[in-house]
């Protein structure tokens, strides 16, 4: 698959102490725990190292603490990065003047907050219109593409309510849509959901997936779930303090695990949740009925190809046939046997 | 930093501080003996060291006389360059005087236009109808039919019982204070919240603006604006601006993070970031802000006629100086109404929702109901006025006064009660009031700024042992010790009674909820009377002196006692509560086990807060012919002697800041013990 990086971290480090900058020349990346906790030095982000590709979904996954936040907020500047670069469209952002910086995130980027942060005094539509105000666009076109979005989200009829006057779950969507309002290139989401009820918090899953599906942005979403990011997520990275541990597919973390870290958080999770049609197919040899495309999850797939007699075709987003899939595969992989077949970049 | 790298900073500062206390907890007993002590020795054998009692006075430091001087500097001689500074202060004056006198002619005076020789046109002030329709309209848009009723009632006492001219010379210069003391202190809040530096200037001088009596500022006020409504107005603005400051920095770091980051991610500029994000979401705070500069306003008004403000506090005070205890009392009721109305108004407004959604139509009637209503009822009662003049002008026979009925209680009271009174006055000053005075006045000084400085030690360090220290020392060495001593004795004995009094209505209230509805009725009516006022009833009953002074400052100073009690008790998680009664606590176990232990800090808050406005207070009571700093800095405003008021206001200002340092400092020490800060 041909992808372009969209945005890269290089060697990106964030430490808080004093004479942050100073402890890393000196010791030129090559940081122990003991050395940083000798210093007085907290490492928050150390030497992280990644690509995002375009149309991606990435997820940073890591429990309170691990940096997962502060790792994102480098990536946007919202904090500025002890050392290293952040690459994007092949400028290093941390190079940017603060003009260039107010243009980038004007135009490029969009971000969604784990507790929503609406302003209070503006309605949902000068809410989701705000970003486009900023940047100059007269009241007729920003209201019209606030319009827009709010009928994507699914909020039409609410124009006029203030935030206070909608769930959480309705104020998500409003941040969701206020960040998309300027198409950003960009797209991050720090804990979108953590602080919405688990029912509806499924349903803006799904939401967002519909909605990934329509736009196809580079996305980099925080979460400390690991369901959740098993479920959206394309490529997964794993934080401990402060430490990429692992970059994966959910399939490869779950398979090949780099630390008993990483194997603690995926021991539980139930296979169906995580292996795709697309991973676990055969190569097409004809004979299927039916189809599912490439990145179903089995759990959803499983009852159908169980009960059907021969191979269940997998087709990609385009229709053309991928691989197929039979029963044994299938529940080789429910009962928990390591050899699946014909693995394949889920996407 | 995320939280829990946050907490881990914590942890490890809060780690070394418990190291440090627990070497030298058993060492502090020893140290205070030993100062208590020498302190002791001091006393009982004064004749030892005579210099270490009493400060000598050839040690004082002639401070007062050196303001005097510069502050005569400034005004004869100091020169800008193009102008002189007192030709600047007074073209600031001129300035100020427009709004003012438009104000003034709008709601008080009306206008009188020179059209060439001969020939004048009198345009009338606004009728007592038009002023009270606006603002009962301004009540409906903000707090509904009841505030309507409530504030529309108010102006309609003002105008039944006469006070209606004053109220309207009061009023219009409280409408011109309040938005320039708001734009003024959002400023400087601005500029504090965006520069550490600034903030490190303006944080004292707001501690030493808030802890000066206004008295002392008068006089400086008074030689570089010239007496009369403006220079009012300066003091008055000087005295409401500071907590509009501090409401300002404070609304603004309240401003969650992740609404600034926002802001940031949407490319905001500095501009935009302040303007379109943090400032609107700062509204509620800053509210808050406007509603203490409208109160502090108020407050004022008594004590701004002193140097020219007409209206009410001109009333006040010069009923008072005649005795008519009678027309003070309504002049005093009326302010205290004012000030209801006022407050109200402003917290409708601070707690007022957005307006819920509407569609936005392009009328204009239809955009802005109530501002087309009151321009229309504005006009109509104007034209009607032309003709009827009873719309205009209440009519004089429909007044009513009840300044007689109080003459007569007054009279009633003193009459029957006379000994009652005068046998419970006796007693307490006889067995406490003059007891503590002489000893406090006995006690030498330099123990006493050795304590003052010590506690700062136990509490806060080094840093503050030197601040409070100093600030003690202060005092003697600019020959105001002994005044000092009279004022902590007189503000000492009316906190410890205010607290006896209080925090037990606070604890009854907070465990009962119907109590809890009244009395939080009363302390807010209680906090809305301006001081003043509250001199009027004592002088009628136990005319002047230490006891009147000491029963003012306690009324005066006994809401906070109440409402921080109340508060700190509800505050505690409900869950410790439950885990009492599981265990199976009776109520009385629950209170004094659980609820007061918790509640602890901030029910000292609420007794520094106390302090705070018993010292405010006790430089009024001077009024009533106390002996302590008030008196000295009261003499210095009749005298028109800036140096001594300055620094005898400084001393009142210090003895404030040193109760108000240790205690915060123990109480943020307690609170972070318990885990609540």
């Amino acid at each position: 698959m041909v992808s372009t990086a969209k945005i890269s971290c290089r060697d990106v480090w964030k430490l808080f102490g004093d004479d942050a900058k100073t402890f890393l020349a000196e010791h030129q990346g090559i940081v122990s725990t003991e050395s940083l906790k000798e210093a007085g030095l907290i490492g928050a982000v150390c030497n992280a190292n990644f690509d995002v590709y375009e149309g991606e979904i990435f997820i940073i996954m890591g429990l309170s603490g691990s940096g997962k936040s502060t790792l994102v907020r480098c990536m946007s500047r919202l904090i500025e990065p002890t050392a290293g670069k952040v690459m994007f469209e092949d400028k290093d952002l941390l190079q940017a003047s603060e003009q260039e910086l107010i243009e980038i995130r004007r135009h490029k980027m969009g971000m969604v907050f784990q507790h929503f942060a609406l302003l209070p005094h503006l309605t949902v539509l000068h809410n989701v219109a705000f970003p486009l105000e900023i940047q100059g666009v007269d009241r007729a076109s920003r209201e019209q593409r606030a319009r827009e979005i709010i009928e994507l989200v699914g909020l039409q009829g609410r124009e006029n309510y203030y935030p206070r006057e909608l769930s959480g779950g309705q104020q998500q969507r409003v941040g969701i849509a206020r960040s998309l309002a300027v198409e950003p290139d960009i797209w991050f989401l720090d804990e979108p959901f953590s602080a919405l009820d688990p029912l509806i918090r499924r349903e803006m899953q799904d939401e967002f997936l519909r909605l990934q599906n329509l736009l196809h942005k580079c996305i980099v979403f925080i979460t400390h779930d690991f369901d959740e990011a098993i479920r959206l997520a394309d490529r997964i990275a794993i934080m401990q303090d402060g430490h990429i541990i692992q970059i994966g597919t959910p399939e490869q973390l779950v398979l090949e695990p780099a630390t008993d870290y990483v194997a603690e958080f995926t021991r539980e999770i139930p296979r169906a949740k995580v292996f795709s049609a697309g991973s676990i197919m055969a190569p097409p040899t004809g004979n299927t009925v039916g189809n599912v495309t490439a990145n179903t999850k089995l759990e959803d797939l499983a009852e159908a190809v169980v009960n059907s007699e021969s191979d269940v075709a997998v087709v990609d987003d385009d229709g053309n046939i991928v691989g197929q899939l039979g029963r044994q595969a299938v529940l080789d992989v429910l009962v928990g046997k390591n050899t699946a077949g014909g693995r394949h970049n889920s996407r | 930093m995320s939280w829990s790298e946050r907490t881990l900073l914590v942890d490890a500062t809060t780690a070394v501080d418990e190291a440090r206390e627990h070497r030298q907890a058993p060492t502090w007993l020893i140290v205070w003996g030993v100062a208590l002590l020498v302190t002791a020795v001091l006393y009982f054998f004064h004749d030892l060291w005579p210099w270490a009692v009493t400060y000598p006075e050839a040690w004082y430091i002639p401070l007062r006389y050196w303001v005097s001087d510069f502050m005569k500097w400034l005004i004869n001689s100091f020169d800008l360059g193009l102008f002189t500074f007192k030709e600047f202060t007074r073209s600031i004056a001129w300035l100020l005087e427009w709004p003012l006198d438009l104000a003034g002619g709008l709601l008080a005076s009306g206008f009188e236009l020179e059209l060439g020789d001969e020939n004048e046109l009198y345009i009338p002030r606004l009728s007592w109808l038009a002023v009270t329709a606006v603002i009962a309209l301004i009540g409906y848009q903000t707090g509904g039919l009841k505030l309507s009723l409530l504030v529309g009632g108010c102006f309609l006492y003002l105008v039944i019982f006469g006070q209606w001219d004053s109220a309207m010379v009061t009023l219009s210069s409280i409408v011109i204070a309040v938005p320039i003391g708001v734009v003024l202190g959002v400023s400087v809040g601005i500029l504090g919240f965006r520069s550490p530096r600034a903030e490190r200037f303006i944080i004292p001088t707001l501690d030493l603006m808030q802890t000066v009596p206004v008295f002392a500022y008068l006089v400086p006020v008074l030689f570089l604006f010239g007496f009369g409504p403006v220079a009012a107005m300066v003091a008055t603005i000087i005295y409401a601006t500071p907590p509009m400051v501090r409401c300002a920095m404070l609304s603004l770091k309240q401003v969650p993070t992740e609404i600034v980051e926002f802001g940031h991610m949407v490319g905001c500029s500095r501009r935009q970031l302040l303007w379109k994000v943090q400032i609107p979401s700062a509204r509620p705070t800053l509210m808050v802000g406007v509603n203490q500069v409208i109160m502090l306003s108020l407050n004022m008004v008594i004590i701004a006629s002193m140097i020219g403000a007409g209206g009410l506090g001109f009333d006040v005070l010069s009923s008072l100086k005649r005795l008519r205890i009678g027309e003070g009392i309504e002049a005093g009721v009326a302010i205290t109404v004012l000030a209801i109305a006022l407050d109200r108004i402003s917290q409708g407004f601070a707690n007022r929702p957005p307006s819920e959604h509407r569609d936005a139509s392009e009328h204009f009637i239809a955009r802005y109901p109530y501002t087309t209503v009151a321009l229309a009822v504005v006009l109509l009662t104007s034209v009607a006025g032309a003709f009827f003049e009873g719309l205009h002008t209440y009519p004089e026979q429909l007044q009513l006064t009840t300044g007689q009925f109080w003459n007569d209680l007054v009279s009633w009271i003193n009459v029957n009660f006379f000994d009652e009174l005068e046998a419970v006055k006796s007693w307490l000053l006889l067995n406490v009031l003059i007891p503590v005075k002489r000893f406090l006045l006995a006690l030498p000084w330099i123990g006493v700024v050795g304590l003052v400085g010590l506690a700062g030690y136990q509490l806060g360090g080094w840093r503050l042992a030197v601040f409070t220290g100093s600030l003690a020392l202060f005092m003697a060495v600019t020959g105001n010790w002994e005044k000092s001593m009279i004022s902590v004795y007189l503000c000492g004995i009316s906190v410890i009674i205010a607290s006896l009094i209080g925090i037990p209505i606070g604890i009854y209230s907070a465990r009962h909820e119907r109590a809890h509805r009244v009395i939080q009725v009363i302390v807010d009516t209680l906090q809305t009377l301006p001081s003043f006022v509250y001199l009027i009833p004592v002088v009628m009953l136990f005319r002047v002196g230490d006891f009147s002074a000491m029963i003012a400052v306690i009324a005066y100073a006994l809401a906070p006692a109440i409402r921080y009690t109340d508060h700190g008790i509800r505050q505690i998680p409900p869950d410790l509560v439950e885990a009492g009664k599981a265990i199976g606590c009776s109520r009385r176990q629950l209170l004094w086990k659980v609820q007061l232990p918790i509640a602890l800090p901030e029910i000292m808050l609420g007794i520094n807060q106390v302090i705070m406005m018993a010292l405010a207070m006790l430089v009024i009571t001077a009024l009533v012919g106390t002996r302590d700093l008030g008196q000295e800095v009261y003499i210095a405003l009749t005298k028109a002697d800036t140096g001594r008021g300055i620094v005898a206001g400084l001393c009142v200002a210090f003895i404030a800041m040193i109760s108000d340092r240790l205690i915060s400092a123990w109480a943020q020490r307690k609170k972070k013990e318990l885990g609540l800060a």
